[in-house]
């Protein structure tokens, strides 16, 4: 199909793309839409969890010694397996966009398969730990127990845990469910050289992903680790 | 027009028929069109808690309803005006179905993204009308907290979905018009001869894209707040109720702009077809649409001069809230120099362009008072901040939006309404805005404040004035749906180009073909072209 299609346009007279949609003139164009469209959706994305960022450094500023306090009570080395589990899932996904360009469909599919794995295996880390603070009476609200003098303020630290880490959780879970759409059309043959779009926004949005928790990591489990 | 003109046989309209081919529609146009009854019949309802409001406020006493039920009744009245009208109205149904025919594109370039946004509103909106019946909601359409988050027993959390959700219909909107005029403009269409509405919408799209993904954060704290128990805002855990207001107000302030850009952006359009005249200093105006866009989002804090802001990050804001002045006038006077010795005629469009002048100018210019550091303090929470919003969102974007709908109706539904109603309504709508928020600016300026359901009796006899002016504009307000309605079977067939206009979208048959074009377009002159023989051989179809 594929070579039926470079055959037409090297002849001038291009067959349309099985992919290609009507309101598009060219695959170009509609990659280029794709590709700005999804730029622009991670943008919202930034800005979406910017307001916690903005509320997280409020608050570390007015009580540094509560944010201090209620981090060493979060697991470290849970925290720091489960970055290098995403920073290897980054890996893998980017390695699924490049078989998709390459069209090597079986090595698309184990390496998004991969992903979704290490996907998953970060959410089960996460639910460990967040067993952990029910355990200990960390979650904020009426059930919530410390015996700090900073009692209150580090509720506010474990509001932003929660509401950051959980945010975040749930962006992993839409990923992983988009991810396995994607791996089920990669697996049918719907890609090639000249459409792999899916593919490649997949991994822009799995990296973003990544990379809030890149920040998440130091911000919420290092603020204060010497003592 | 020498023959009288006729519907074309193939249209969008006719492209399908029955429930399933609208709801399942990918075409733009019908997307707008669903929009448009949608947010009309929540235009409807939000005017019925404004009667509401109004009907109260005619006697000093609080004797219409309790202090409780008349604080739901004008929240209920602010949630659906901004966030299920004002928000979507101008973008959502006229920039939707236009954006593509003005570029020379076939569709948006995400369809399917396009009717998601649709049915995200509808999600919405019924987050909302759950709310409704469930007994509504009384912390305002700001939501702040404290009061949203442990004080109030109403219902704020389905509320306040029901505003997150709707918010990512509108960066959906908003997402899909910035690729869409990046990506699929018509060859030989640069940026510099896009129309204005364009450049208008394309400053709206990126408030929505930039500011709405805030709000919706927010609204998430609120909800973790309220339903889990956990405390960012508690201040007796030491959150800051404040950093709520800044957060909102960094959304909620630019969302104005996201409600006035459109309504300017069809005010170009208008003056410059009605005037006969290309639009003086094009580029001027594009630009000010996008220094409105910029400079909005560095003024959020003129909401908060009175909730204990350090007095100098209050002064910058004050100065930076004056700046926002400069791209608004700059409009204003390449309106006004637009129309100087242009041949003016006065159809309907043109009385709500005419309109939208006076009400966004008093509006403008009150808005300056508001920054002002010291009569703030005067005015704030009085009758004359919520007259001032009241000139800009409802005098300046719905005058605009109706100015827009009228122009525009032609092109969607392929037939004229009555003229002379139109005129009518138009006029009626102008007297009664001014009945009914005018006596507004004198209460606030005399201590009236917002939100109480009684008064002292010596405001009466404004109030009185402001609730019969609400019956004008209501009914100015109502007129369109009957001319509107009539005009769908029985109004005079338009002809693709009833107002002689020169943009893209003029030069298809009214109603559109659901592609739009036959054939790609290709663009060589300049917008706003008007010697008669240029608009004749532009002739594309």
């Amino acid at each position: 199909m594929s070579n039926a299609v470079a055959h037409a346009e090297a002849h001038g007279h291009a067959v349309p793309h099985d992919a290609l949609q009507h309101h598009f003139e060219t695959m170009q164009q509609q990659k280029e839409a794709s590709t700005l469209g999804m730029w622009v959706f991670l943008l919202t994305e930034v800005l979406f969890f910017g307001g916690l960022f903005f509320a997280y450094l409020l608050y570390r500023v007015w009580y540094f010694d509560a944010f201090a306090e209620a981090s060493r009570t979060l697991d470290i080395s849970l925290g720091a397996f489960n970055t290098a589990v995403l920073i290897g899932s980054s890996l893998t996904m980017a390695l699924a966009v490049r078989s998709a360009q390459t069209n090597q469909r079986s090595a698309t599919v184990r390496w998004l398969i991969s992903t979704i794995v290490l996907g998953c295996v970060f959410l089960g880390v996460k639910v460990i730990e967040y067993a952990d603070k029910f355990e200990h009476h960390h979650v904020p609200g009426p059930n919530f127990v410390s015996e700090s003098v900073w009692a209150a303020q580090e509720q506010i630290f474990f509001s932003l845990y929660f509401t950051m880490t959980g945010l975040h959780a749930l962006h992993m879970i839409v990923g992983v469910g988009v991810m396995s759409v994607v791996t089920w059309m990669a697996a049918k043959g719907r890609f090639d050289e000249h459409y792999y779009t899916p593919v490649e926004m997949t991994g822009l949005y799995w990296h973003f992903v990544d990379l809030v928790w890149i920040y998440l990591f130091p911000l919420l489990y290092l603020v204060e680790r010497h003592n | 027009m020498l023959d009288t003109p006729k519907l074309p046989e193939r249209h969008y309209l006719n492209n399908g028929h029955g429930l399933k081919s609208w709801l399942l529609t990918k075409d733009h146009k019908r997307i707008a069109i669903m929009y448009l009854i949608s947010i009309s019949a929540m235009f409807l309802l939000g005017g019925l808690f404004a009667g509401a409001v109004r009907l109260e406020l005619m006697t000093p006493e609080g004797d219409l309803f309790l202090a409780d039920t008349y604080n739901k009744m004008f929240t209920m009245h602010g949630v659906v005006m901004v966030f299920f009208f004002l928000i979507p109205s101008t973008p959502a149904v006229l920039g939707n179905f236009l954006i593509p025919p003005m570029i020379g594109a076939k569709d948006l370039a995400f369809p399917r993204i396009n009717l998601l946004s649709l049915y995200i509103f509808w999600l919405g909106a019924a987050f909302f009308f759950y709310a409704l019946f469930a007994g509504g909601v009384d912390t305002g359409w700001t939501f702040y907290t404290p009061f949203s988050s442990f004080s109030s027993n109403t219902n704020v959390i389905p509320t306040a979905l029901g505003a997150f959700i709707s918010g990512f219909s509108s960066i959906l909107t908003g997402l899909n018009f910035i690729v869409t005029i990046h990506r699929m403009r018509a060859p030989g269409l640069t940026w510099f001869r896009l129309p204005l509405f364009v450049w208008a919408h394309y400053a709206t799209s990126l408030i929505q894209v930039l500011g709405t993904p805030v709000v919706a954060i927010t609204i998430i704290m609120v909800f973790v707040e309220r339903a889990f128990g956990f405390g960012i805002f508690d201040p007796t855990r030491g959150g800051d109720p404040v950093l709520f207001q800044h957060l909102f107000w960094f959304y909620s302030h630019p969302a104005v702009y996201i409600m006035i850009l459109p309504a300017m952006g069809v005010i170009s359009e208008i003056v410059s077809t009605f005037s006969r005249k290309t639009i003086f200093g094009y580029s001027f105006v594009a630009f000010s649409s996008l220094a409105i866009a910029v400079f909005g989002f560095i003024v959020w804090a003129h909401h908060m001069f009175v909730a204990g802001i350090s007095t100098y990050s209050a002064l910058v804001f004050s100065f930076l809230s004056f700046s926002v002045a400069i791209p608004s006038a700059v409009k204003t006077f390449n309106w006004a120099a637009t129309l100087y010795k242009g041949a003016i005629s006065f159809e309907t469009p043109m009385l709500y362009a005419y309109g939208f002048f006076g009400l966004f100018l008093i509006g403008g210019l009150t808005g300056l008072f508001l920054a002002t550091l010291g009569t703030d303090i005067h005015l704030h929470d009085t009758y004359f901040v919520v007259s001032h919003f009241h000139y800009i969102m409802v005098g300046g974007a719905i005058m605009g939006y109706l100015g827009g709908l009228h122009f525009w109706w032609p092109k969607l539904v392929g037939r004229m309404y009555s003229e002379f109603l139109s005129r009518v309504s138009a006029i009626l709508v102008f007297v009664g805005f001014n009945l009914t928020f005018f006596p507004q600016f004198i209460l606030g300026y005399m201590g009236m404040p917002r939100r109480y359901h009684a008064y002292p009796d010596e405001f009466q006899v404004l109030n009185i004035l402001s609730s019969a002016g609400a019956g004008v504009l209501g009914i100015g307000y109502l007129l369109p749906v009957i001319y509107f309605l009539w005009s769908l079977k029985r109004g005079e067939v338009a002809g693709p180009n009833p107002w002689g206009a020169s943009g893209l979208e003029w030069q298809i048959p009214s109603p559109p073909p659901t592609e739009n074009f036959k054939v790609q377009p290709v663009v060589h002159g300049e917008p706003y072209e008007y010697t008669p023989h240029v608009a004749r051989e532009a002739n594309l179809v």
